[in-house]
């Protein structure tokens, strides 16, 4: 099972990236862990500078903008 | 694929360029063709909103595709990388300079700030890219462009560039790191390694696109109602009713310009029009540029964010160099021009 983190504060572009990581995983009938991380030394700790940010497996796979479908599409593909 | 983006790219571009030389025309065309004299006040505000609106957003469109593909060059990763372990002095310009090309969003401000620290950039240095960043920025420079003129968008850029300089210069020798959030304070310093992010053509054409659709899509509606609001001001304020108290003899319309500006919140999109129209009202150009210099830099919402790692002392410090920054910057244009 995917493990999926979406960094940032409240931030409009933080809860659109949360809500598009969901849909698709919906979409698509995968099961994910998908974790909201707001506190701002949590968020440090994956050196993301720039808001929204997505981890995926602990590895840091986009940093500063709401992704768009086809990216995310792509991280689920992968595995 | 690829072939289809170049002409696609060229094919705007011409389009573009038709559109905007015929602005003029076309808006007079429009006048000439709506039932009302363009010495009237109704005429003279909608010859204003007619030809100002659509230029500025025409601007605005060409400069953000342009700045989107820019930004691309400048992640803040890279630009941190840039700035780190070097010391206050010329840093402090690097940083402001930066501050422009770098996209910024004052949501991130508090992760960016860390991301600074940790990796041993100095404060001082921080502050310069902080100033300039929501200050001077191609929105601002563009409708300063479209409104004013060259001139006063360079005269703008140099002057802001100065502030966040010589802000930042100021925080860092006044040794403000016992002023951070203790948290802040304990954050250990540690290489950061830069990988460059592999961008293709293709690629950066596209973050341009995109940044056309969130910026100008976002910011439309405020630019429409400040040319709204400036074209009422054009057509219904009378001749130099502004001079007696945002006039160059009202000396103390600056501070007061600056003080209200400190805590109103506006993107540059929506206050210049206001601005220009003011100034076309008689106001000095030295206050109206300090009362958007404050109300652009200085807002409360980010001083709310950046609460999370600096003290209310250091804030309150922040908030009276800038602002005295740009008091001076009003100060020296009333007095020059």
């Amino acid at each position: 099972m995917l493990d999926v983190k979406v960094l940032g504060g409240g931030c409009n572009n933080c809860k659109m990236t949360l809500k598009l990581v969901e849909e698709v995983a919906l979409e698509n009938g995968l099961e994910i862990r998908l974790e909201k991380v707001e506190d701002i030394q949590a968020i440090m700790a994956y050196d993301v500078m720039s808001t929204p940010g997505v981890v995926i497996n602990g590895t840091v796979v986009h940093r500063g903008s709401v992704p768009s479908r086809d990216k995310v599409e792509g991280w689920f593909s992968l595995e | 694929m690829l072939k289809d983006k170049r002409f696609l790219l060229m094919f705007g571009f011409i389009i573009w360029v038709l559109l905007y030389a015929s602005l003029i025309p076309l808006s007079e065309k429009i006048m000439s063709l709506l039932p009302f004299e363009s010495t009237s006040h109704l005429g003279k505000a909608l010859a204003f909103f007619l030809y100002d609106a659509p230029k500025v957003l025409l601007l605005l469109t060409g400069v953000v595709f342009a700045m989107g593909i820019i930004n691309t060059w400048f992640t803040p990763e890279r630009t941190r990388s840039l700035l780190a372990g070097r010391s206050l002095g010329l840093a402090n310009i690097l940083a402001a300079s930066l501050g422009v090309v770098t996209p910024f969003c004052s949501c991130s401000a508090v992760p960016l700030f860390i991301g600074f620290v940790q990796a041993g950039v100095p404060l001082g240095v921080t502050f310069s890219f902080l100033i300039a960043a929501p200050m001077v920025n191609e929105i601002a420079l563009t409708l300063l462009f479209g409104l004013f003129g060259w001139r006063v968008a360079l005269l703008y850029l140099g002057l802001g560039l100065s502030v966040a300089v010589v802000g930042g210069l100021v925080l860092g020798r006044l040794g403000v790191e016992r002023y951070l959030e203790p948290w802040v304070q304990n954050i250990s310093k540690k290489d950061i390694a830069y990988e460059s992010e592999l961008n293709t053509f293709e690629q950066r054409i596209n973050a341009g696109a995109l940044a056309v659709k969130e910026v100008v899509g976002k910011v439309w509606p405020f630019i429409l109602l400040g040319i709204g609001v400036g074209a009422f001001i054009h057509g219904y304020v009378p001749e130099n009713f502004m001079a007696s108290f945002m006039g160059k003899d009202a000396w103390w319309s600056v501070p007061l310009a600056v003080l209200i500006g400190i805590p109103m919140y506006s993107s540059a999109a929506g206050i210049i029009p206001v601005v220009q129209a003011l100034l076309a009202k008689g106001a000095a150009l030295g206050t109206a540029l300090a009362f958007m210099m404050s109300v652009v830099a200085l807002s409360l919402p980010e001083m709310i964010i950046l609460r999370k790692v600096l003290t209310i002392r250091l804030i309150g410090l922040f908030v009276s160099i800038v602002a005295l920054g740009i008091l001076m910057v009003g100060f020296v244009f009333n007095l020059v021009l």
